[in-house]
């Protein structure tokens, strides 16, 4: 926050100073929304609350310079949560400088980089920590203190990343809904005997080759991902313990897009969880346009996951499994849209049913419909703790 | 969200007043040649549109669109274009949308790399995730974020993406017009010809009729306010789709038509997009 309010204070200062003129947009989004849980709740100590609302804000702010070669981005995020503690928090999104130049951009600040081309799993997307308090799909992510620089021409682009400060992953409260069997402890552990502050760097290079694209990714620094651990806080309570390890990891993303069909794959090796593992997401996305007569497209999507980790790695659901799906978006003058579908692990028949849909209403707002259910759940897995946490969730956002 | 599209830009010609285009306009002689095919002429009609057009390098506009739908309801997208010409094999123009509203798509982004016959290569900005994704551009018939406009009706209309054929000439309103029926030559179009208005005056296409797969007529597109801009560039301040068989409308309201702005070929890559201004 301190950074944010310097970056904050130097444009402020730089802009008028300079006397050029300036696009100043203020805009945002705020929120409500309700979560049913259609089942009791598996822990004594959790809440039996079956409604659980919420509120959200993001207000954003973008000043542009006159030439538009200083951009000044930010997004910040807030939710209040009913009945998850952790779930009620505020984060600074993103908040920072980008310099335009003709030959490179330059960005310094609290920034997000998104790495990939699947659609259930993030293989090699590792910049940003991911905010898990407030969704499972990974897609709500903390933002990360950085500098990046992206050099391009003809031979592709070129991104650098240096992640000076660690942010460690958000988890629900025990006692809340999707808060697992233990507490998280108070601190958590460092392989790094600088702790948060052992800077990471990061690179990734993107070319286009005719109907293929292609990102290959590099990383070195502390794991977004923790080990969790059950151990024994000072207090002598049994507490859930999360460990990050140093590590690196070299990642490759690739899409090929034909006229009906896109071709996804991303294959991620990484060292520092013990034995080296090897991970790969790939699928497939046919779309059906105007289907059965009407405006809408159907896209089919087939996705399947394989993981090496063993037990010393951080925890995955996503060791040997397929997803199955289906986006319907029907070109509306709501831009109505659905996803969903049943990710499915092969080897114990473990089922996550993911669901999201939207549609716009008026000018100004929107309604969202997630769900996200479990079946058939392995007792050997993180999941099987949550268990009778499925839920269903409706949102209204307004925009201003 | 899941939209594509491209932006017209050489829809509507213009004339140019140097040595060349006269000479492609003298040669392709669309007026009073008896003898030509009728096939020959309607070409010619179209070189000569599409001569009065080349060489407008890049440009940027703000873009109004309305739908309405037969009860006279009504919904606006604002939306912010630029578009640089860009020449070579079988190469069409690029082109980047970005969306200013409704307010939970703004900033999102579509990103064009056309081709006259080819299917074209398209990105698009998703701000909410940050992210970008190659998209598919074999939809050509589908609508443009629920309007009246398929993609293929925005898209640079090149002359080779068509085979033609001369109707008749014929007044249209204080203009005389070429009327032209033409076949779209590239795969996957909703039409099974259009025919074109061009007034005999500037070339400019005053109004397209399209006929569906059945050729059916399904809508017609008006351009109205036509104006000159840089160095000869007529463009219309407005255009109208209606649709004959569901009675909605889309129009177009161009403002702040802005050529030579010093847009160049890495202003139009994927990883500009996010920061599209």
């Amino acid at each position: 926050m301190r950074i944010a309010g310097l970056l904050l204070a130097i444009v402020l200062v730089l802009g008028p100073g300079s006397g050029s003129a300036q696009t100043v947009e203020v805009r945002g989004e705020l929120g409500a929304s309700l979560r049913a849980f259609p089942e009791e709740a598996l822990f004594p100590g959790q809440t039996d609350a079956r409604l659980s609302p919420s509120f959200v804000l993001t207000p954003e702010i973008l000043v542009e310079s006159e030439g538009g070669y200083w951009l000044l981005e930010g997004q910040g995020f807030a939710r209040l949560d009913a009945h998850d503690g952790n779930r009620s928090h505020v984060d600074v999104r993103e908040f920072g400088l980008t310099y335009l130049g003709d030959r490179f951009t330059g960005f310094v600040g609290f920034g997000q980089a998104f790495w990939g081309v699947t659609e259930v799993r993030h293989l090699v997307d590792i910049v940003n920590q991911v905010d898990g308090v407030e969704d499972l799909d990974g897609e709500d992510r903390l933002g990360q203190p950085m500098a990046s620089l992206t050099l391009e021409g003809a031979w592709g682009a070129m991104d650098l990343y240096l992640l000076p400060y660690f942010r460690e992953r958000t988890f629900p409260q025990a006692d809340a809904r999707l808060g697992g069997p233990l507490p998280m402890a108070e601190s958590a552990i460092y392989t790094s005997g600088q702790g948060r502050w052992s800077p990471d760097i990061a690179g990734r290079f993107f070319k286009t080759v005719g109907s293929l694209d292609f990102g290959l990714s590099a990383f070195n620094g502390t794991s977004r991902e923790p080990r969790l651990t059950p151990s024994v806080s000072v207090a002598g309570a049994p507490v859930l313990q999360a460990e990050y390890d140093v590590i690196d990891q070299v990642g490759l993303d690739a899409q090929w897009t034909g006229e009906r069909t896109l071709l996804k794959l991303e294959v991620m090796t990484r060292g520092g969880h013990g034995e080296r593992l090897y991970a790969v997401s790939g699928g497939i996305e046919n779309t059906l346009y105007q289907v059965l007569g009407s405006d809408g497209d159907l896209g089919l999507l087939a996705e399947v996951m394989y993981d090496s980790r063993g037990s010393g790695a951080p925890a995955t659901i996503f060791e040997n499994d397929v997803f199955v799906g289906g986006r319907w978006a029907l070109n509306d003058v709501s831009d109505t849209s659905v996803l969903g579908g049943p990710l499915i692990d092969l080897d114990t028949g473990e089922a996550l049913i993911l669901v999201e849909a939207e549609r716009r209403v008026g000018s100004d707002w929107k309604l969202s419909f997630d769900a996200r259910l479990f079946g058939n759940t392995d007792p050997e897995s993180f999941i099987h703790t949550i268990r009778r946490d499925g839920f269903v969730s409706l949102s209204v956002s307004r925009f201003f | 969200m899941k939209t594509k599209s491209k932006t017209q830009r050489r829809m509507f010609g213009r004339v140019v007043v140097t040595a060349l285009a006269i000479v492609g306009i003298a040669q392709a002689a669309p007026t009073g040649t008896a003898a030509q095919a009728p096939e020959e002429r309607g070409l010619a009609v179209a070189q000569a549109a599409d001569a009065n057009d080349v060489g407008w390098g890049d440009n940027r506009s703000n873009m109004r669109m309305v739908l309405r739908n037969r009860a006279g309801q009504e919904s606006t997208r604002a939306l912010r274009r630029m578009a640089l010409e860009t020449h070579g094999d079988g190469l069409g123009d690029r082109s980047i949308i970005v969306f200013e509203s409704p307010r939970d798509i703004e900033g999102t982004a579509l990103l064009s790399h056309t081709r006259i016959l080819d299917p074209d290569d398209q990105w698009l900005y998703l701000p909410a995730l940050r992210r970008v994704k190659r998209i598919s551009s074999g939809n050509k018939s589908g609508p443009f974020v629920g309007s009246e406009f398929a993609y293929e009706d925005l898209v640079s209309q090149e002359v080779e993406k068509y085979a033609y054929r001369w109707l008749r000439t014929e007044p249209c309103g204080d203009l005389e017009c070429d009327v032209v029926e033409r076949l779209p030559e590239y795969e996957n179009s909703g039409y099974a010809r259009q025919v074109v208005w061009w007034d005999t005056a500037e070339h400019r296409a005053q109004r397209v009729d399209f006929y569906d797969r059945k050729d059916v007529l399904l809508k017609t597109l008006t351009a109205h306010g036509f104006k000159v801009y840089g160095e000869g560039f007529w463009r219309p301040d407005r255009m109208v789709m209606e649709n004959h068989q569901n009675g909605k409308t889309t129009e177009l309201v161009f403002e702040g038509w802005e050529f030579g702005s010093g847009l160049a070929e890495d202003d139009f890559t994927p990883s500009r997009l996010r920061r599209a201004r």
